[in-house]
């Protein structure tokens, strides 16, 4: 029990409490029930000292964030201080053959614009190919789904959220990489060919667009679920108001939901998109990991997480170790910043603010 | 009302536009529906293509030899990987030995005392950004923090690593299960003399220990699956280790070594390991579905 804690010290408590009266304290005899409340003593050193280690373990938090920006930027000095801001687009050319050539740990050279250049293009594929899906999902659970099939489909989506991306990755290697080399590349490579976007000079099945699939697959839960949220939010009035004037179901969805809903839905679009960004292990194994631009979606490429994961551990000199700690910095800084924003924009929408119709 | 912009406006005389208008509307309508539903199908499609395949070809290659043996090197038939799920329960004991009690005081803090407060408020939003940090960019916080200053890759590494993606995730459910405990039972714990932190653990959290707990198997199975921040902290280790201050192995980053392998007997085991760690997870979710939406903590208060 307490007693033993507090015991040492039953003369604290007397000051600060304020219903006491400091008479019948100090008087000499005390009726049974006071006697009793004294001799337990109080709590107030067990409660500060307990609400103290809460806080603290609150604050461990932005304890955590200035850690890692504080251990980053350390272990980056010295590829910040040989390339600058350069380091993030600049380019060299190869001695011997003339070509443009970005990153050669071995010869010392380092720019992250190949990473980067993979990043974004594999997000944006991956935004492209699922946002449109998981609206609908959204728009199907929240107004046309019949009741029982509702918690069934949201909990399949749920348990896509929680598989590992490592397994994700195997996937994508046995069944998704084959798949778009028999199946959809050639296709692509026909049809669409002439864009520039889909040259037949890959003949392995990885790339940035077997990149963008998975990371589809792998944001769609997190921006249906959050877009399901926002959808629920809308107040049934509005639906009603919109019905009774004579409008269709999706006339009804197009005004009276999606238009409230905006604001949260890009919110949700934009931590999908934090996700895709910062996604590691399913990325590399179907990236194909080179350091080099390609227009075309199907050629191999690498990205900042990826290029991490791969060389970290092999990395052959302090400034190659040095120049991958900085684009993890660069990764951290840059998903801090799109996830806050989500966050902002959905606190505007959930926190019970009008969610601005006009 | 705006014209309708669907693509597959058949051109119709003038004289019939307004009935023209509302078969297009009802045509609309049954368009995005069915969009709605295909989108719904396409969704749920890899879903059941992964689970389908992984149980399909993990089964198939699980065994007992599994959960008994070390792998094999290259090109022998057989083998598990018993020594990555002991190193996978290690780390994971250590990371939950630093997330699970800070996650807890940090959602105790959020939920009981800094209620309302800019600082909670400060707290709450940083948790939630932390949430969506890179599980790598942890990783490498871990290297720097516990590699380098020690000289050696280790389990202890590792499991700092995870330790700390835990903490927000267990912290903000912490606080969400917590904020659910209705005030009149803190009030009768107060109104009886109990001390203030008497009330929040025997009393508040006691309450809420079922969603507590299901807050920290969610986080729990999340880290579980995480490679990206063990590739540089744990790193592997083919061999039976249970210390702490070696490299140790770890089954999320044995299948992925074993995926990008040549070798088809360690694609086989790629497989089985995949099976066991998505079984533990998909029970883990369900578990906090059935908990959450069952109501287990109304029944208590």
């Amino acid at each position: 029990m307490l007693n033993s804690e507090v015991e040492s010290e039953p003369r604290a408590g007397l000051k600060p409490s304020p219903g006491q009266n400091p008479e019948t304290a100090a008087a000499p005899e005390v009726s049974p029930v006071r006697g009793f409340l004294l001799s337990r003593g109080n709590s107030a050193i067990a409660d500060a000292g307990f609400r103290w280690l809460m806080v603290f373990s609150g604050l461990s938090i932005f304890g955590i964030v200035g850690l890692i920006v504080w251990q980053l930027a350390l272990r980056s000095q010295l590829s910040w201080q040989k390339f600058g801001f350069s380091f993030f687009y600049r380019s060299y050319v190869d001695s011997v053959t003339h070509q443009r050539i970005f990153w050669d740990p071995v010869s010392g050279h380092f720019s992250a614009l190949p990473f980067i250049y993979g990043t974004l293009v594999s997000s944006f594929l991956a935004l492209l190919i699922s946002v449109p899906l998981a609206v609908g999902l959204a728009i199907f659970l929240t107004e046309m789904c019949p009741q029982a099939l509702r918690g069934a489909l949201a909990f399949l989506t749920e348990l896509l959220a929680a598989i590992p991306s490592v397994i994700y990755g195997l996937w994508g290697i046995f069944v998704l990489v084959p798949l778009l080399r028999v199946y959809v590349n050639p296709f692509l490579i026909r049809w669409l060919g002439w864009t520039g976007l889909f040259s037949g000079d890959n003949p392995t099945g990885l790339g940035f667009l077997a990149a963008g699939v998975i990371l589809a697959i792998m944001i769609l839960p997190i921006i249906s679920s959050l877009t399901r949220e926002v959808m629920t939010a809308v107040p049934q009035s509005q639906r009603e108001a919109v019905l009774a004037l004579g409008a269709t179901r999706w006339e009804m969805i197009r005004m009276g939901v999606l238009r409230n809903a905006r604001v949260g839905m890009m919110g949700a679009i934009i931590l999908g998109l934090g996700r895709a960004l910062g996604e590691t292990m399913a990325v590399t194994m179907v990236i194909g990991n080179t350091p080099e631009i390609h227009a075309s979606l199907l050629s191999n490429g690498s990205s900042m997480a990826a290029v991490i994961a791969n060389e970290f551990t092999e990395a052959v000199s302090d400034m190659h170790l040095s120049a991958l700690i900085e684009i993890g910095l660069a990764l951290f800084i840059v998903t801090v910043i799109v996830n806050a924003l989500a966050q902002l924009l959905m606190w505007a929408v959930t926190r019970g603010a009008p969610a601005t119709a006009r | 009302m705006n014209a309708e912009t669907f693509p597959l406006r058949p051109s119709m005389p003038p004289s019939q536009r307004f009935s023209m208008r509302s078969w297009m509307r009802g045509w609309t309508d049954r368009a995005v529906s069915a969009l709605a539903i295909l989108a719904t199908l396409i969704v749920i499609t890899p879903l059941v293509a992964i689970f389908v395949y992984l149980i399909y070809k993990g089964a198939k290659s699980l065994n007992l030899a599994f959960f008994t043996h070390i792998p094999n090197p290259p090109g022998e038939p057989g083998g598990g990987m018993a020594n990555a799920i002991l190193g996978s329960g290690i780390v994971l004991a250590v990371s939950s030995a630093i997330g699970v009690p800070i996650g807890i005081g940090g959602g105790v803090f959020l939920a009981e005392f800094g209620r309302g407060s800019k600082l909670a408020n400060a707290v709450r939003f940083t948790a939630d950004v932390l949430n969506g940090v890179p599980s790598i960019v942890m990783g490498l916080a871990a290297y720097a923090l516990v590699v380098v200053p020690q000289k050696h890759f280790s389990a202890l590494s590792g499991g700092v690593a995870l330790g700390i993606m835990m903490i927000p995730t267990v912290c903000r459910t912490t606080e969400e299960m917590l904020l659910m405990v209705p005030h009149a039972v803190r009030e009768a714990a107060l109104g009886l003399g109990v001390p203030n932190w008497r009330s929040v653990l025997s009393i508040t959290v006691r309450t809420a220990s079922p969603g507590i707990i299901t807050g920290c198997m969610l986080a729990f199975a999340r880290v579980a699956g995480e490679t990206a921040p063990l590739l540089f902290t744990a790193l592997g280790n083919s061999f039976w280790s249970a210390s702490l201050n070696q490299p140790i192995e770890a089954l999320p980053l044995q299948i992925y070594v074993f995926a990008i392998s040549p070798y088809g007997d360690w694609h086989r085991l790629a497989w089985a390991g995949a099976l066991v760690l998505i079984v533990l997870i998909v029970l883990a979710v369900a578990l906090v579905r059935f908990v959450t939406s069952r109501g287990v903590l109304k029944g208590t208060s």
